[in-house]
């Protein structure tokens, strides 16, 4: 433990106000709940709308001509090919083939915007100087706030701010006025439904939260509900799920792999990511579902039906929507097919698991009028 | 029946020659939302201050010590069905286990429900 002071976001005396629970969470005092608990806050996300501050989260914006080709020395993502007011998910990778970070990049048009991870977000800006100045200017963006609005009534709340929101499709970004305060509204999340992420000057960020709090749908929702949602949607939690010591193979993590670049390499860590690409990684992320109602947390060791050890839970916990415990984490490939029988050693006894598609809980995107209608 | 309770925010009623315990309402507030209780089989010798069941809420996995040494008499398999009567009821339906009392003189070190409240009081 350090004694730093803690950090805070723009909404602290909010969260305070509205009797939230506040716990450390990289270097920021965080709600990690509010006054109905973690269960309610995770249901009401997915049958209404939750608010959640995200503003710890680090923003960035890169300048420059050859930002885009630049910044994909540094990612395994297609970042030349993104289209102005399009974002993407992809990986900050090292030389060694492990993950520094993931994080979303946006083409502004004549700038990229990205959001990483709190805890990550000095180590990456220091990573993002090193690789790409002079060519690029990195500029952190410490006075913008990031708020979250996630659910499947997300959409009708942000429209009475914004009408033009409505039919934004998942992944797309465009500046927007919301009660007269400039912000850059993306649909992106971290719940598996649909929704919004927000981009707001930290001193006007206050007066927004508390206005799309007005609305009936919405309440606020801490980083416990955060995780379940998350978890459930079978999306990755840096430090936890995918660090250095995993590649984006190991992780499942192709997706965030641009096909030109799984040819033509040249990013860090493209050896031995390309190679596992091509060879196949010895083990996999992978979904797991306990049987029984006893969760198994992350460190959990998993073992074959042999009793032997063949990998670790990286989350785990428990989810509301599915009314029952899951985990993610890594086993030997031989033992990743959906449906193998494993089993979790949890305070010693090994119980029956499955491991599971991801993610538990369908995602929820919005693709756009055409696809959704 | 007087209730006494434990540093460690469990909570001991005496009925008889048996004891029933529990987690306060302090503790289940702490936890949040419980999923998950596991509990001792009846027959199983206890001993104060040793694990004696585990409480999982969304965010964790927490152990009850036992506040007394004795044995196991009943476990209350309400809460592998209901969990959450532990939030909704901690001191009443939200019961772990009822044990036997080996040396009743174990009930005096426990606080009683004034000094608990000053306890919890003073962790803030």
């Amino acid at each position: 433990m350090t004694d730093q002071p803690l950090e805070k976001t723009p909404l602290h005396a909010l969260h305070l106000e509205m009797g939230a629970r506040m716990v450390p969470f990289a270097g920021y005092d965080m709600p990690v709940q509010y006054k109905t608990g973690i269960v309610a806050e995770h249901l009401h996300t997915r049958s209404e709308a939750g608010l959640f501050d995200v503003s710890h989260m680090g923003q960035l914006r890169l300048d420059g001509p050859d930002a885009a080709r630049a910044l994909e020395t540094l990612v395994p993502g297609e970042i030349q090919a993104l289209k102005p007011g399009r974002m993407r998910y992809t990986l900050l990778t090292e030389a060694g083939g492990g993950i520094l970070d993931d994080l979303m990049v946006t083409n502004r048009g004549d700038h990229l915007f990205l959001v990483v991870n709190a805890a990550c977000k000095a180590d990456d800006t220091a990573h993002l100087k090193r690789g790409l100045e002079p060519r690029v200017k990195v500029t952190p963006l410490p006075e913008r706030a990031l708020l979250a609005l996630q659910g499947p009534k997300a959409a009708a709340v942000l429209a009475r701010l914004a009408p033009a929101v409505a039919t934004m499709p998942f992944m797309s970004a465009e500046a927007q006025s919301l009660d007269g305060i400039p912000c850059l509204v993306s649909r992106s999340g971290y719940t598996g439904e649909d929704g919004f992420e927000v981009s707001v000057p930290a001193d006007a960020a206050d007066r927004l939260a508390r206005r799309l709090l007005c609305e009936a749908e919405v309440k606020p929702i801490g980083l416990g509900a955060r995780d379940t949602l998350r978890l459930e949607a079978g999306l990755c939690l840096y430090g936890h799920d995918i660090d250095r010591g995993t590649s984006p193979i190991e992780a499942d993590l192709g997706f965030a792999m641009g096909k030109r670049r799984r040819e033509e390499g040249g990013f860090l860590g493209a050896d031995t990511i390309l190679r596992q690409l091509r060879q196949g990684a010895t083990r996999k992320r992978v979904g797991i579902r306990p049987e029984g109602r006893a969760p198994a947390r992350e460190g959990t060791e998993i073992i074959d039906a042999a009793g032997r050890a063949i990998g670790r839970v990286t989350s785990g916990g428990f989810g509301p929507s599915i009314d029952a415990p899951l985990a993610m984490g890594y086993v030997e490939i031989a033992q990743a097919a959906i449906g193998t029988a494993v089993a979790l050693m949890v305070r010693g006894t090994p119980r029956p698991a499955r491991i599971a598609a991801m993610p538990f809980v369908s995602h929820r995107y919005y693709r756009g009028p055409a696809a959704n209608s | 029946m007087t209730v006494k309770f434990t540093k460690d925010h469990e909570w001991v009623r005496v009925e008889g020659s048996t004891a029933v315990v529990g987690i306060s309402d302090y503790a289940q507030q702490q936890l949040g939302d419980v999923v998950y209780v596991e509990l001792p089989e009846v027959g199983r010798k206890l001993e104060r201050g040793k694990e004696a069941a585990v409480v999982e809420s969304v965010k964790a996995a927490s152990e009850v010590y036992a506040p007394l040494t004795g044995e196991v008499t009943a476990a209350n398999s309400d809460l592998t069905a209901e969990p959450a009567r532990v939030n909704s009821e901690p001191l009443k339906g939200g019961w772990f286990f009822k044990m036997t009392i080996t040396d009743p003189k174990q009930l005096d070190g426990l606080m009683s429900e004034a000094q608990y409240a000053d306890y919890v009081t003073g962790l803030g």
